[in-house]
């Protein structure tokens, strides 16, 4: 009885380990914080790019404009290729777009801006990281679609253009 | 009177350092126990990617601020959720996972003592 027992376990033990680890396999492991759906925006101060003057968030979002925040930087990849929606979504009227400027130089952002043209309203200058940190942003790109002073939807990675036709009907 | 003019220079630079140790103390405590959400698998104290170090700033913007270590937490879960934090919670969620290696003990406990009981009859 207990000779036969034990084998069995065994490989009832190692079946369900082997189960385990190749489910395990096919999961993805990396996380993405949950966009927090109509969480008020974040209050702060900042350095605005082209004036040099500090100013508090509440003076940039206007509560009955709807806004898109976007986090660029010039030595970016995705930010160049999602660049010229941004343009695009910039002549709409309806929506100011309204950039953050994550540690990155004046320099090479400028020059990113006049190659590729400036899409944006206004640009916050982030130097350490530290505002995007406020944002609950943990790279770039990354877009806040905000009306209302809240975050109606978060947009992890470049945009494309099915995002900015939704963007456009979510403002129409 | 010199002297005790400088021994007091001296006790003030000296509790100075002190206090700086203090918080760097805290900030290492606090940033090991954050995970870095780019390089995953390693916290914050051991990152040195971009992310890692813009929340390096800011947890010691916020010790400056005087915020104690719960509340510098709090403030990054209210922002990326509580995944950042390696220290789970105790919430309905984490119930079982918290009392889980007590219920082990506990059961262990009960086997051991039953058979130690079995021996000594």
């Amino acid at each position: 009885m207990k000779n036969k027992f034990l084998p069995f376990s065994l490989i009832f033990v190692f079946i369900i380990i082997f189960v385990i680890f190749y489910k395990g396999m096919k999961d993805k492991n990396i996380y993405i914080p949950e966009a927090k759906i109509n969480k008020k925006i974040p209050l702060f101060s900042a350095e605005l790019f082209h004036s040099n003057k500090i100013v508090n968030s509440s003076e940039i979002f206007d509560s009955k404009k709807f806004y898109l925040l976007n986090i660029w930087s010039s030595w970016c990849v995705p930010c160049r290729e999602e660049h010229s929606l941004l343009m695009i979504l910039a002549k709409d009227k309806n929506i100011d777009v309204i950039g953050l400027n994550y540690k990155d130089t004046k320099i090479n952002a400028t020059t990113f801006l006049d190659n590729l043209g400036n899409p944006y309203e206004n640009i916050i200058f982030d130097k350490d990281g530290t505002k995007a940190i406020e944002w609950g942003a943990f790279g770039v790109p990354e877009s806040f679609l905000i009306y209302n002073n809240k975050v109606i939807k978060k947009y992890i990675g470049p945009l494309n253009q099915k995002i900015i036709t939704e963007i456009k009907k979510n403002v129409k | 009177m010199k002297i005790l003019k400088l021994s007091i220079i001296i006790f003030i630079i000296f509790s100075f350092n002190q206090l700086m140790a203090d918080n760097e103390d805290l900030k290492n405590k606090i940033t090991k126990n954050l995970r870095c959400l780019v390089c995953q698998g390693q916290s914050i104290y051991d990152s040195d990617s971009e992310f890692a170090n813009s929340l390096k700033i800011m947890v010691d913007k916020k010790i400056k601020e005087g915020l104690s270590e719960k509340q510098i937490l709090s403030y990054f879960e209210d922002k990326y959720g509580e995944w950042i934090l390696y220290d789970p919670l105790f919430n309905k969620n984490t119930y079982f996972l918290w009392l889980l290696p007590l219920l082990i003990f506990l059961i262990g406990g009960a086997i051991i003592f039953k058979k130690l009981i079995k021996k000594h009859k």
